[in-house]
């Protein structure tokens, strides 16, 4: 069931704009419900252990562990060291990429020109990983921190060869997913396209960000039981609270 | 799947070892040389990362190298990518067919999760990563280690997207063979994993060569 949010109940709201980045810390019991509002959004994200930022995403450990090359309810990010760091509590679109990586500025330049501030002001071209370079350089981390991250909202499969297909329009206006974070979370977010999105155009889309406190996860939780490894997972996760 | 052989032999090779399972090995490998990895006794996965040997910030990429290539899995031709978009190695032979870069390197942590709490206490790549960093003295640890490369085993992805662990494709003196497109610190475990079949539950020895650009 889709929680209700409404202002006496969310945490906070905002609206992040095309392209744009931030980061924030979202503490055990917050969750927060990441909305495409147009259609066609991509968020690439990489959580780190607010406490501990050598403690990170880990993309083979979340794949391996859960026998999946994607992201969707019931699936949980894991970190290097055994723990979830975050649960996928909601989610409307099924897939969510975590095999593709990032823009750069190279790839950007190369697939859509260059459009920089002193031409372009607020419409200039940005790319995901320099706006994870700037957003981590606030936390004084840096490139040695970026490692393989989430696409939210993008779907990439692989056929039997292993050839990648990027699928379009993919994630439809409306389409959301709510992440239940299991330790104190650094998010670090660049609403920057897809590398793969094959539109010519620079065009990324905005997303809405809702926090609400849900609370710890029950013994019965849905993501908890999802396989025997998150039961451990969990068990890892919570020795560190008790 | 590409086969592709080569015409090196080892009498021409300027360096030759035997690295037994569960042991660690950080070698630089020169810009025009041609690093080996031979799979001795077969289905020994080999966990590998490449820094830039003079700027290890840049690292091997394994998102970049599969998006850019526009495959999951690495052979011959594959130029394994850095997060700077440089080509750090390029295979130019490959006589078991593919390689994964998606699983990742086993760690205490992450067999607690996967097999049971105590099995955090076996030995892992993680480790054993962590234990060559630790003596050597080239800027390299625990921030540069990232996903890697598992020569010779076998991590099929379905196109419903569920990643499984499949028997190994490679076999007694299979080998990957790649030219160092920039000087390369080479990091490698050769992986102790006993709980799941990438090893085929027996760790094995591999055999590392390098030759010089004369050689070729």
């Amino acid at each position: 069931m889709t929680k209700q949010l409404s202002k006496q109940t969310m945490l906070w709201e905002e609206t992040f704009p095309a392209g744009a980045h931030w980061s924030f810390v979202l503490k055990r019991g917050t969750a927060l419900r990441i909305t495409d509002v147009e259609g066609g959004a991509n968020l690439s994200t990489l959580f780190y252990n607010q406490e501990e930022k050598l403690e990170r995403y880990n993309m083979a450990d979340t794949l391996k562990a859960q026998h999946t090359a994607h992201l969707s309810k019931g699936f949980v990010c894991y970190s290097d060291m055994g723990r979830v760091l975050a649960s996928v509590i909601e989610d409307s679109c099924g897939w969510h990429d975590t095999i593709c990586g990032m823009t750069n500025a190279a790839l950007v330049e190369k697939k859509y020109g260059k459009a920089d501030y002193q031409q372009a002001r607020n419409a200039m071209y940005r790319n995901a990983r320099d706006s994870m370079i700037i957003e981590l350089g606030k936390w004084g981390l840096g490139k040695r921190d970026i490692v393989p991250n989430v696409n939210f909202f993008s779907k990439v499969s692989a056929d039997e060869a292993g050839n990648l297909h990027y699928q379009p329009n993919h994630s439809k206006a409306g389409d959301f997913v709510e992440l239940r974070f299991e330790m104190n979370v650094l998010v670090v977010m660049s609403a920057s396209q897809h590398p793969l999105d094959p539109n010519p155009q620079y065009a990324p889309k905005p997303v809405l960000l809702q926090a609400w406190h849900c609370g710890t996860p029950e013994k019965n939780d849905y993501c908890r039981n999802f396989c025997n490894e998150n039961v451990r997972g969990f068990f890892n996760t919570e020795l560190l609270f008790r | 799947m590409a086969i592709v052989e080569s015409k090196l032999t080892p009498q021409q090779a300027s360096y030759d070892l035997i690295l037994p399972a569960g042991e660690s090995w950080l070698h630089e490998v020169k810009r025009g040389q041609i690093f080996r990895i031979l799979d001795l006794e077969g289905n020994q996965a080999v966990d590998t990362l490449f820094y830039n040997a003079h700027n290890p910030e840049e690292r091997y990429s394994a998102v970049d190298t599969i998006r850019e290539q526009g495959n999951l899995y690495l052979t011959a031709g594959t130029n394994l990518m850095s997060t700077e978009g440089n080509v750090l190695m390029t295979i130019v032979a490959d006589t078991c067919g593919r390689h994964d870069t998606l699983g990742g390197a086993c760690a205490a942590e992450s067999n607690s999760v996967r097999y049971a709490i105590d099995k955090k206490f076996m030995h892992s790549c993680r480790d054993s990563f962590l234990h060559a960093l630790g003596h050597c003295d080239c800027g390299i640890d625990k921030r540069d280690l990232t996903a890697n490369v598992n020569f010779f085993m076998n991590v099929p992805v379905t196109p419903q997207g569920e990643l499984t662990f499949a028997d190994g494709i490679s076999a007694p003196w299979k080998y990957v063979e790649m030219r160092a497109e920039m000087d390369v610190y080479v990091l490698i475990s050769n992986c102790p994993q006993l709980n799941n079949p990438c090893n085929a539950y027996n760790p094995t020895p591999v055999r590392l060569l390098v030759w010089d650009a004369a050689a070729q």
